[in-house]
Order: structure tokens, then sequence, then C-alpha cells
């Protein structure tokens, strides 16, 4: 299979430009002729949506949530990118776009990253016009904020809530055609499986979670914006729902999966207190503005953080990276916290913690003006602690975040099925294999707003979408499909509850295909994945019927999924012989410990194809060549 | 420590529902108040007892999905907190707990503690928002917004849509949810053009889905886990009366050929 990324040829500053006036125009008479499934409602999804109402097509968007506005893009805190260059310190699109792929450790596609950095500006615009209340200066006029990676200040903000914020106005946009009849939304539908026909994505098999009720729905092309699948590792930053099920369904339905292993690991997050633990609470990024992040000298250090003089701290990455200091990118600083824990050097009653102290801020700016910037997230910390850190250093440690893997796409934002389209973090995306702060609302936004409006037109032109009826056997094979999952989860009737699968998966995750992964390690739990799966299908418990709201039979078939998925990953990492950005194999590591990318060997997307039950998954490669930003190793000294 | 919990279960809206007691044991300071339902879960099934459905999401106080009344209080009662937030810290020892669901004839049962909130979906649909088609946007700093205003919006704007301040009123209200929007949209120079028409229709569909009036009580507010003030009310009621006074249809009589 030859992956075709339908990269413009030709200057890559006017790639973007020229590849919309190549594209195909649906008329605006025409364009209520066709129907869009979107599945999912966070940044992308809602965009998207709305967007494409607002065009004419009638669209049909669907969540699991109760309402839209629920989507995990609502939690992002600290802010969103965009080269405005409003600050007057020497930002352009040029340099966004060259910040972000040598932050992704160049395994990035050129085009799309400059792309997504041209559209930068246009998001801000837009989400001002709807009514996002930016922070802004005293004259009325935007503020901006750095993040890590960058040496200039272009993150756009509104307090710790920014994610919120631009989801609520994409939430209203999509409220507004959903009023205006254009999108049908469909709140606690969960997508169970892609329905292809004569090779194009044609529609999805959905459960109602409310009454259990299975329905398909055909449509001329689906997009799939249902996030990221951090919570294979259980414990994450995401929110529970947070699953893979609507994106591995469609890589059995052959959509080949990019990079699965690049997960990231955020650096700031509050610390595991027990085994009860349901998920992991971030800490925003734009603390490491103003926290500075320290461990004592001496191991095992007992003392309070306020006894430890000045001289016993070490103030790590500033001793390290003397240029970015505290705001080195976010794979470096997870990587730097796990050395020193991993060295006994850790703090807290686990010792899988460091301080993230703002005394120094405090006497600088003052409680108020750090109150100011920081205080609801410094509310949420001693809501969850029960320690004020105006008195006491947060502690901090790494978390599962993000995944910068997902379905592979084409410049057009298509996978390899023609008409599977893929938005946001659920595509393998514009972030190679570290994503920056503040850049995930940037992508989401741009693929709804700026990208598939065009792209989406281009296809339904060509394509010529025949008609197709619910009585087709393909859609009776994949209800069928779905019947036999649930089926199978029901009658399995064991004695051991899913969540306590999930955990187990979790925990092999973590320690053998998380922050530093091995051979050895992959290996093992390459062994363990399908064994515990196995146990899984024997000795899950899932009660209550398909026929009413039951959420243990909901988590059951998202789990399912993850152990899948998690076996794809392990395969991934363990066939990446170097390291890179987020993904992290201890043999390949410079003599100073930073990581040590083999260009010549893995400069590439890793890209597999789903062969069978049985079958180990086909590796394909989209080899990725630099034009423009000329791969070095990373420096942030 | 040992919860005693009395939670209301109810198996569809057609159940009539009752209130059943269990013990939660070795309950953990730490945990969150939701983890503590998800160890009852856990044992639940266990002992293949239909676990307790609920509610909740990203469990970090910003998805709006979590919520329910413990001993009467919406989200337990903590001052800025919803219920995923909540610590067993604030309990000891022996502690009964009487979990219910938001009681309000616009939001119905669904089961357990799960209830339907989408009248609050509608009320957006019916104007909550700025009519500005992706692509027509002049650039950012091209309409300045003063600081104040910008904090002041930001504040209204936090509402999450748990829909606690229903809850909480007697009435069964949504005035505070309603009024957080409309605040937060009018005070922007941005959400100007449409600012009577939104106060009309948001107002209309909120008596439509069948909330109560508002009669200053002020539970919504103190029930409020992102503490939106009641002055957003007096805000939408002073939108509501100025546009019923002046707004008049306009009939578009179409354009020349």
């Amino acid at each position: 299979m030859e992956l075709k990324s339908n990269v413009p040829t030709g200057p890559i500053e006017t790639a973007w430009d020229r590849r919309k006036f190549e594209l195909q125009l649906v008329s605006p008479a025409n364009k209520r002729k066709y129907s869009l499934i979107v599945v999912g409602s966070g940044l992308a999804g809602a965009s998207a949506a709305a967007s494409l109402g607002e065009l004419g097509y009638n669209v049909l968007c669907f969540c699991y949530q109760d309402s839209p506005r629920r989507a995990h893009s609502i939690a992002a805190q600290g802010g969103i990118n965009a080269a405005k260059n409003y600050q007057n310190d020497g930002d352009s699109i040029y340099r966004l776009f060259y910040d972000t792929v040598k932050g992704g450790d160049f395994r990035a596609r050129e085009a799309n990253v400059y792309r997504l950095a041209q559209v930068s500006v246009n998001i801000i615009d837009q989400c001002v016009a709807q009514g996002v209340p930016f922070a802004r200066e005293y004259g009325g006029t935007l503020a901006n904020r750095s993040f890590g990676g960058a040496q200039v200040s272009r993150t756009f903000y509104a307090r710790g809530q920014t994610g919120q914020q631009l989801l609520l106005g994409a939430y209203q946009a999509l409220q507004r055609q959903i009023a205006q009849g254009k999108v049908k939304m469909f709140t606690r539908t969960e997508m169970l499986d892609l329905i292809v026909i004569n090779g194009k994505a044609r529609g999805i098999v959905t459960r109602n979670m409310v009454t259990g009720k299975m329905e398909s729905f055909l449509a001329d092309a689906v997009i799939l914006a249902t996030g990221g699948y951090g919570n294979v590792f259980y414990l994450s930053t995401n929110a529970k729902g947070c699953n893979a099920t609507a994106i591995w369904r469609a890589y059995k339905r052959g959509a080949l999966f990019g990079n699965p292993c690049f997960t990231q690991i955020h650096p700031t997050c509050i610390p595991v207190t027990g085994e009860y633990q349901s998920k992991l609470t971030l800490m925003s990024e734009s603390l490491r503005n103003d926290g500075r992040i320290w461990v004592p000298r001496k191991k095992g250090d007992k003392r309070p953080p306020n006894e430890i003089p000045e001289s016993e701290r070490n103030y790590y990455l500033e001793e390290r990276y003397p240029a970015f200091g505290n705001l080195v990118p976010r794979d470096i600083a997870s990587r730097a916290a796990k050395a020193v824990c991993d060295a006994g050097y850790g703090v807290g009653e686990t010792g899988l913690g460091v301080y993230l102290d703002f005394r120094e801020a405090i006497q600088r700016l003052g409680r108020s003006g750090v109150a100011e910037r920081y205080g609801n997230l410094f509310e949420m910390y001693e809501r969850i602690t029960g320690e004020n850190p105006y008195e006491t250093p947060m502690r901090i440690y790494p978390a599962v975040h993000y995944t910068m893997g997902g379905l592979w796409v084409d410049y057009h934002l298509m996978s390899n099925i023609p008409g599977l389209f893929v938005l946001g973090e659920a595509n393998f995306s514009d972030h190679g294999a570290n994503r920056l702060g503040a850049s995930a609302l940037m992508q989401g936004l741009a693929d709804g707003y700026f990208i598939i409006p065009y792209t989406i037109g281009d296809y339904l032109v060509r394509a010529k979408p025949e008609k197709v009826d619910a009585g087709a056997p393909e859609v009776k094979e994949a209800e069928q499909n779905v019947t036999n999952v649930i089926k199978r989860l029901l009658n399995a009737n064991g004695k051991r509850t899913v969540d306590s699968f999930h955990r187990e998966l979790g925990h092999i995750m973590w320690e053998y295909c998380g922050m530093a992964r091995n051979e050895a390690g992959l290996k093992k739990a390459l062994s363990m994945i399908p064994q515990l799966r196995e146990q899984y299908w024997k000795e899950v418990k899932v009660l209550g019927s398909d026929t009413e709201l039951n959420q243990s039979l909901e988590k059951a078939g998202r789990v399912a999924d993850f152990f899948e998925l998690a076996e794809l990953m392990c395969l991934d990492a363990l066939h990446r012989n170097e390291s890179c950005g987020g993904h992290f194999r201890e043999e390949y590591q410079t003599p100073e410990g930073e990581a040590l990318r083999d260009d010549e060997h893995f400069s590439y997307v890793a890209a597999w194809e789903y062969k069978g039950a049985q079958q180990a998954p086909e590796l394909h490669k989209e080899p990725l060549t630099f034009q423009y930003v000329k791969p070095a190793q990373r420096s942030y000294k | 420590m040992r919860i005693i919990l009395h939670v209301w279960r109810q198996k569809n809206s057609k159940d009539p529902g009752r209130l059943v007691r269990y013990e939660v044991p070795n309950v953990n300071e730490h945990m969150s108040f939701l983890e503590m339902l998800d160890v009852l879960n856990e044992s639940l099934i266990e002992k293949g007892e239909d676990p307790i459905a609920f509610d909740h999401d990203c469990r970090e106080g910003i998805c709006g999905m979590c919520g329910m009344m413990v001993n009467g209080k919406a989200h337990g009662g903590f001052k800025g907190t919803t219920l995923c937030q909540v610590h067993m810290r604030h309990y000891k020892d022996g502690d009964e707990l009487y979990l219910e669901p938001w009681r309000a004839r616009a939001f119905p049962v669904i089961k357990d503690l799960v209830v339907d909130r989408s009248a609050l979906d509608r009320i957006i649909a019916a104007g909550g928002y700025i009519s500005v088609p992706t692509g027509s946007a002049p650039d950012g700093n091209a309409i300045p917004v003063r600081k104040q205003d910008a904090e002041l919006a930001m504040d209204a704007a936090a509402c999450i849509g748990c829909g606690a301040c229903v809850a909480a009123c007697p009435n069964a209200s949504a005035s505070l949810f309603t009024g957080a929007k409309i605040s937060h949209l009018g005070r922007l120079p941005q959400g100007q053009p449409e600012r009577d028409q939104r106060a009309l229709a948001m107002v209309q569909q909120m008596q439509l889905e069948g909330f109560g009036n508002c009669t200053n009580i002020g539970e919504c507010e103190a029930a409020c886990p992102k503490e939106i003030r009641l002055d957003v009310i007096a805000r939408m009621n002073r939108d509501y009366i100025k546009a019923a006074l002046t707004e008049r249809e306009v009939v578009e009589k179409g354009g020349a050929g």
C-alpha cells in the first residue's frame, strides 16, 4: 500500500493557498443534498459540525456525554498559540512552524505544520468574534503569555480555563446550527462501528446509551473527532469517558493507525495517592512561567520544603537547560522529573514527586499578582491536596496527558479509507513525537474551522458517493458485529469488574510503555497483555442488560478495545529503535541522557494496518522529508 | 472511616424510585467523593448487585457533568466546588449521607442519580451565541475590550452548565444559568447587535422548558460551584424588560433582483 500524503509541491509558504484554489467546490444549492456525520463534539468536532452546517450541509453530530459542551477539550487550562506577533517580540508564522516541527522532534509533516501556523491567526480572530473572553491588557488589546518550547509570548488565554471558553464558543456556534436545523445532535450516543460500502466510509453504527437501542446512520462522509486514547493507561488527565473505540473500530475496518506509541506525559500533575485513584489532575504548564522546579540535594531529605535552605535545593531544570530553564518542552521536563525521582531524590509520601515552588514569584509579584495569574489553579490544588500552595510548594509528578498518535490522515485530513476524515487529537496529527503546550487547542480548531470545510467539498465532488440504503449487507454485518461484542461481554459472567482489569492493564502500560521504554520491557508487556485480554473475555463481570442505561457495559466495550490498542502501542514502541520526543527508548540516548534520534532509519510515520484478529498488523511507512527545518538534535540548553 | 449512604435508586423514568442504604467501610480521606462511589460500585458488582448510575466525566470540576444532592445540598455544599472535587477528608467516621438526583420538572430522572439536562442546551440554542459564521471575523485586536468588561464577562462565562442552580432553587428556576450567558455575551462589544433578541429568546425558552421563576432567594448563587453571582439575573431581567418594550419584529422585504 502506498501512502499518499497529498502534500502540494512547491514553496511551503503558498502551498495551502494554491491547494485551496485547486480544490473542487460544491455550489451552495448542492451542499444541502449532502449529509455528513461528525462523531465527537470537542473543539475539532463542534467547530467542524458548526462550520459545515453554516456552509449548508446536513450534519449529524454525535457525542457520548449528555451535552456537546462536556467534551474534554473543556478541561484544557493554559492557552492557545497563534502567530499574531502582537507582542512585537519576534514571532511569525515561520517561527511558530519552526518551533512546532522542532518541538515535535522532527517526526511531523512539514506542510501540515506550516498550514497550522498559518491558520492559527484566523482562529484567534474567530474566537474573539464569538465572544471568547480572552485576557486583555488595560488598553483593551489581547494579552499573551509564554509556554514551554518557545522563546516568544504567543499564547492567548482565558484565565486557567482557555479550553472551556474556546469550546463554549464552538458549542454555541453548534447550538445555533442545531436551532436552524442544519445540525442534528445525538447526545448520549456512542459510535460502535464504521460502515464501509464499496470501499468508502458511509456511516456508523451507534448505541443509544439511555435506551440501549442500536441504530445505523448513513451519510456521504464520516468525520471522526473523538479525541485521544490516553486512558489506555487507566490513570491519565483525560476524562473518565474518553476512549479509543471510534478510532479503534475504524482501524479494524481498514483505517491505518499512525505512530500509536507517541504519547505525551505531562510534567505537572498532582501525584497519585492510592490504588482507588480514578484519574489524575493536571496543573497547567503556564505555572512553569513563574514556578521553579526543584528537589532536595540530599537523598531522602524528609524536612518540610520551607526548612530546606536555598543551597540545599537542586533546581535541576534551570541548571541543565539554562536557556529555557523551567520552560523546556514537556517530554524533557517529564523525563528529568522521573530521573531525579528514580535516583531517590523524590519528595512526598511516595517519593514520586518534585516541588513546584512559587516562593520567589510571590516575593517578586506579591501574593495578589500570583493570584491574578494562577488563582484558580492554586484553589484547585488546595481542594484536591488540602495544602496551600501560597505557603508550601506544590508537589507534582508527570502523568499521561495527550496522544500524538492516531489514525493516519493525508494533507486533506482524510484517512486511507475514502470518505473517512479524522480531526484533532484523534488523527496522528501535526505534533510529531511531542506536542508543545497550547498547540492542541490550535490544532483542533484549525482542523474543524479552517481545513475540513475546504477539503470535504473536494472529496464529495470527486468521489460522487452513490446512493446507499439501510438494508445493505455491509450495514447488517456491522450491526451484527456490534451485537456480538455486546452479547459476549454480557454473557462472560465472570467474577472481576471491568475497572479491575483496566487498572491492571494501566499498570502494565505505565511500567513498560510509559515515560521510558526498553526492548526487554516492551517484549514483556507484549506477552502480558494478550494473557490479560484472554482472561478479560473469560472473567469479566458485566451486570444488567443492553436495553437500559448500563455504565458497566459502556466501559466494558471500551476497555476491550484498549487491550488491543495497548498491544499495538507496544509493538510500535518496540519497532522504533530510536528515541524521539515522548518516545524514549533507554537504549538510545546521548551520554547526557537526551533522546537520540536515528533519522537515517526512522524518519517516517509508522502507519499500521489491521490484518485480522489472529495476525500481526502490517507496517507501512510514510517517509518524512525536511526541506525547511533541518533535523538537528533538539537543544534547549 | 466508615460512611453510611442512603442513595436514590430508580430503575428508569417510570419507576417510582426509593432510597437504599449502603455502608462503605474503609473510606480513605484522600479519596474524592466520586472515588468513594466507585469503590462502592465495585463491591456491588462483585456481589452481583446493580451499581449506582451517576453522571461524571472530567473529574476536575470543569465539564459540568457530575452533580447530585448530598444531604439536601447541591454538590455537597462546599463553596465553589463541584462534587468530583470534594474529598472525603471533609467527612468523619460514621457520617450518614443522603444522595439524591437534581430535582426539577425540567430535569426528568433517567436512572438513579442521572437526570436529563438537555433543556439547558435548548436555552443556549435559542440565542446564547454571537452569530459569526466561520471566516467572517475581523482581526482580534480590531475590537478593543475594556479589561474590566473582559474580566466580568469571564466571571459569567465560567458557568459549567451543571444545573446545581436549578436543583438548589425552591422554584427550580434556571435564571442563574440563563443570566450568566446573557451577561457574558452582553458585557462584550461583540455581543451588542443581538443583545435584545438574545434576552427575549432565551428567557422565553427557559419558560417553555418548565423552569420556575426567580423570586430572589439566592440559593442558586450559594450552590454554584463556579460562584456565578446573583447580579447576572438582574442583568438578564434588565435586558429582558428593555427588549420587551423596544424590540419590534422586522419583516425582511427581500432584495432587488
